[in-house]
């Protein structure tokens, strides 16, 4: 009986502290692990932070690729740049607001010229910025811009071409 | 760096910015007290700290004080700070003029404060944040570009920052010496270029 009452109450404080995902903090070698796995998707991993308004609007592209049947070869991860102290009173309750639907870790460095490179050396440290990466094919395209319009679903659709012809 | 940015009787171009050991060429910009700006008005500096900033910018607003305690520290040795408004007001309401002025008054800015309507100035050295330092030296009458990136590497809080990239370089250039890291990335707001149209 009382463990039965300990569920219910669980359950209910897990709807108070909202119901969508969990966001993982991340270091800079887990990043790096996220760019390096060679899983058989493409990933697309897209920088933003929630004080970053471009950010914020290019946000429902990620979204859509990330639920459309069309990219199923794609696996959206979108790596916040928010400090960790603002792990719950920002991204998390902006992701729950917005029910995000894509995997959302928090990148926990702020020693940016340590890392930054790592990512891309073309990359200046503005934000928003998205990596397109298959390890396995050893393919990468990184873009340091906002996406519009259909731009991001042309990108990836360009992409998975170029990586069907040299596989052939 | 390269900034890439179209207009309507143009295809898109590319233009480079300054690059470490480049020369800056002048400017003449207006500051929150409607006086205009320029390198030329300072007669006996030996250089400057020039910060891409605005009043919007998280980045911005945690460096802020630091980029007031740069120009207390190096204003009296040669380097005052210059600090200057990259930002689109259409595109950041809050960038606009008047609330420039209103942020100086407020947070007594020792150092002016100018806006680059046009962002011509701000496309010519190449600045893609907020902030984003250059430091200037000067030699003869020209202003060589010492050291572009970022202050140091916490923005959250300069007692825990390890690497104060602006402090080393001044230390070196004030003792005549090779800055060690002269370049760095600047983390922030990306710059709120005017639409093309």
């Amino acid at each position: 009986m009382n463990k039965y009452f300990a569920f219910i109450v669980l359950i209910f404080l897990s709807t108070l502290n909202g119901i969508g995902q969990t966001i993982e903090v991340i270091g800079v070698e887990d990043m790096e692990n996220l760019i390096r796995e060679e899983t058989g998707r493409t990933r697309v991993i897209n920088f933003w932070a929630t004080w970053c308004r471009p950010c914020i609007e290019e946000l429902p592209y990620f979204e859509a690729i990330n639920q459309s049947p069309d990219y199923k070869n794609f696996e959206v991860i979108l790596i916040s740049l928010d400090f960790v102290e603002d792990l719950d009173s920002k991204v998390k309750t902006f992701a729950d607001k917005k029910n995000i639907k894509s995997t959302i870790k928090l990148l926990d460095n702020v020693d940016y010229n340590s890392w930054i490179d790592k990512v891309d050396p073309s990359w200046s440290g503005a934000i928003p910025a998205t990596l397109v990466v298959n390890s396995r094919f050893d393919r990468r395209n990184f873009f340091e811009k906002q996406f519009e319009g259909n731009e991001l679903e042309n990108m990836l659709k360009d992409f998975e071409s170029e990586l069907n012809q040299t596989n052939k | 760096m390269i900034v890439l940015f179209s207009t309507p009787l143009f295809t898109t171009y590319e233009v480079t910015g300054y690059d470490v050991g480049d020369y800056a060429t002048d400017f003449s910009l207006k500051n929150v007290d409607g006086k205009m700006v320029s390198l030329a008005d300072y007669k006996d500096t030996k250089g400057f700290i020039i910060s891409f900033t605005c009043n919007t910018c998280p980045y911005a607003v945690m460096y802020e004080q630091r980029i007031i305690d740069l120009d207390k520290k190096y204003a009296p040795q040669g380097y005052p700070v210059i600090a200057i408004n990259p930002n689109d007001a259409k595109q950041n309401p809050g960038d606009a003029f008047d609330k420039m002025a209103e942020r100086a008054t407020d947070k007594n800015y020792p150092f002016p404060y100018l806006i680059d309507e046009s962002q011509d100035v701000t496309k010519r050295f190449g600045a893609t944040n907020t902030p984003h330092m250059y430091i200037l030296q000067k030699e003869n009458d020209q202003y060589r570009v010492a050291y572009i990136g970022t202050i140091d590497n916490n923005p959250k809080s300069a007692e825990q920052a390890s690497k104060h990239y602006i402090d080393d370089a001044m230390k070196a250039l004030l003792s005549g010496q090779e800055v060690e890291v002269s370049k760095t990335k600047a983390v922030g707001c990306t710059i709120k270029w005017k639409s093309a149209s």
